[in-house]
């Protein structure tokens, strides 16, 4: 039997550890090749080491365990397997109800070991049954009920943005913006005739935005419908759109690709 | 069964039968007529009376919640004077015909109907027992409106103060926290278990601690300290090296008296929002200082800092509640300030300023 290899993102180093020492008992012939504590770490490591099975925490600094998946979703290689995913929780009903939704392997902390049991086998025999090319798929379709279950959460709609210039503040209404880029922890605002960097990161920025008019295409992109003059699907499974108001092209990652199919 | 029809009748006529008893009593004396016939007519016209008081009660409450469901004065079986003024002056004349007349069959006998006749038995019947009704009725009725809406105000207020101090206690048992601890100490019991022992010590004092203060009080500088002190060791446990924890209290301040758990708020948000969500994680300093006669408490972190913590709601509610406690305990004397730490270190500094009350 090939030897599985795996992920563990946990911030909490006790319950990393002890995550670890169960699974070798449990599941000996598992290689883990990367233990992490935050976000960032676990996509950095998991687009290197392409594990076939990653155990990600939710609550983590940095990318959260969901970021982390929409972002493996959408960078990892095309044809290569994409990971079994296993989110970890200690506290969170809205997640469990997405997750038990999606039929997403779940754990809650504190871990049990009969659960935890139950875990591994499922995960070995479907290991063990699937080709690679479904793996994918499958995962794209789970993504996307998760990522719409979390992003459900409604803020006040912003109208009008302001955007701080040295002493000067912009007011660019909500209709003018073209496309929103996330940039670390700023967004920045384009609009037909120029860019504004918010100090408002992109998770913030979304549940403020009427979803009708403004579409997620990518984890850090948010573009007016209106704006995308047409979309060109590639192999791997991303989408390329020209916009009407701007010259640059965008990116829509395969996770958001099902939004441009042609009538 | 038939015992029950009789405590509901007795229940239900008992003001009337005693009306009716006082009133042929009276007029039995005054006019020297023979006590049982009267007793009869008097029962009759005045359980009528009762009858048709009560009969339009109902209607005129049932009428008035089917206009206005919420109606309070309705929902007390109450219809008001408008409608039961008339009424009951109403209710009097058909019942001082309707009983005599039944009174008449009952007797045998034929009197007068004329109440405004040369005889004054009639009016005088009928004026007592209308008023005794009326009143009796009225003020009944309007006593237990009031203690309904009294009752129903009472249960609105405890019900609210329940809310309050269900809200407080989930944002100090907040559930990711004891889960987390719980899933640590679960680990700690077969790697390590004399430390776990440790650990089970902290969360008991802090489950004790937390339990105690949300039914409010005071406690020592000391103990304030202490409480702090659990909770961070169980972070400290939980985060690994990414948590520094230092603790500053001058023995002089030891014995100063604070309100139960009042910095916890403040020492929660700085782990939730300033130091987890760090990837390298921390430093938490929780210290007290005199100024004359004041007493300022600081708990600073080398967090996110305010501009990359979401203002949640959780944060909001642990901060409000702080104010709310300061300000009902000591008005404009005392004061919260959450502000961005003014060092190169960066992060947050909640402060809170006391009055230190003089011996």
């Amino acid at each position: 039997m090939m030897t599985a290899r795996a992920l563990i993102a946990e911030d909490e180093p006790l319950l990393r550890d002890g995550l670890h020492d169960d699974l070798r008992a449990l599941w000996p012939e598992l290689q883990v090749v990367a233990t992490v504590g935050d976000g960032d770490s676990a996509l950095r490591e998991a687009l290197q080491q392409r594990p076939d099975v990653c155990w990600l925490d939710i609550r983590m600094p940095g990318l959260s365990g969901l970021e982390v998946a929409q972002a493996l979703a959408e960078d990892w290689p095309a044809g290569d397997r994409f990971p079994l995913l296993v989110f970890i929780t200690a506290y969170d009903q809205y997640a469990l109800q997405a997750f038990d939704a999606q039929a997403v392997d779940y754990l809650v902390k504190p871990l049990q070991r009969e659960r935890l049991a139950a875990c591994v086998q499922r995960l070995r025999e479907r290991l063990a049954e699937r080709a690679p090319a479904d793996a994918l798929p499958q995962a794209l379709e789970q993504l996307r009920g998760l990522l719409s279950a979390a992003g459900a959460a409604v803020g006040e709609r912003l109208e009008v943005i302001q955007a701080g210039v040295g002493n000067t503040v912009h007011l660019v209404p909500v209709d003018d913006v073209v496309y929103f880029e996330a940039a670390d922890k700023y967004v920045r605002v384009m609009t037909a005739e120029r860019e504004h960097l918010i100090r408002m990161s992109l998770r913030e920025l979304l549940p403020r935005l009427d979803p009708q008019r403004f579409w997620q295409v990518h984890r850090g992109t948010v573009v007016r419908a209106r704006s995308i003059a047409s979309a060109q699907r590639h192999e791997s499974g991303k989408v390329t759109l020209t916009l009407r108001e701007r010259p640059e092209r965008l990116t829509a990652s395969r996770l958001y690709a099902h939004l441009f199919k042609g009538l | 069964m038939l015992a029950r029809i009789g405590v509901w009748l007795w229940h239900e006529l008992r003001v009337g039968a005693a009306i009716s008893l006082i009133a042929a009593v009276f007029i039995s004396t005054m006019f020297r007529d023979p006590f049982v016939r009267t007793l009869i007519y008097s029962l009759c016209i005045g359980l009528s009376i009762q009858f048709l008081i009560e009969a339009g009660r109902h209607l005129g409450s049932s009428w008035r919640r089917r206009r206005d469901p919420g109606d309070a004065a309705a929902r007390s079986e109450w219809p008001g004077w408008a409608w039961m003024g008339p009424w009951s002056i109403g209710a009097a004349v058909l019942g001082y015909f309707g009983g005599s007349l039944l009174a008449d069959l009952l007797t045998g006998q034929q009197h007068t109907r004329n109440p405004l006749g040369a005889d004054l038995r009639p009016l005088a019947l009928i004026l007592m027992l209308s008023l005794g009704f009326t009143v009796s009725a009225v003020y009944f009725f309007y006593s237990r409106g009031r203690l309904a809406s009294l009752q129903a105000a009472t249960e609105a207020a405890q019900r609210s103060a329940a809310e309050a101090q269900l809200k407080l206690l989930q944002s100090q048992l907040e559930p990711h926290m004891l889960f987390n601890t719980l899933a640590n100490l679960r680990v700690l019991i077969g790697a390590d278990p004399a430390r776990a022992q440790t650990m089970l010590d902290r969360l008991i004092a802090f489950l004790r601690a937390t339990l105690a203060a949300s039914r409010s009080g005071a406690h020592a500088l000391a103990d304030e300290f202490a409480r702090i002190e659990d909770y961070l060791a169980l972070m400290a446990v939980r985060m690994g090296p990414r948590l520094t924890v230092r603790i500053a209290l001058p023995d002089a301040l030891r014995g100063l008296s604070v309100p139960a758990l009042l910095l916890q708020p403040l020492v929660e948000n700085a782990i939730r929002h300033g130091l987890e969500p760090k990837v390298d994680g921390g430093r938490i300093e929780v210290s007290a200082r005199r100024d004359g006669d004041t007493l300022e408490l600081a708990v600073r972190d080398t967090g996110v800092g305010l501009d990359a913590a979401p203002s949640g709601d959780g944060s909001r509610f642990g901060l409000r509640q702080v104010h709310e406690r300061l300000d009902a305990l000591y008005g404009a004397r005392a004061s919260l300030t959450l502000q961005a730490a003014h060092d190169a270190e960066g992060g947050t500094l909640a402060s809170v300023r006391l009055p230190i009350p003089a011996r």
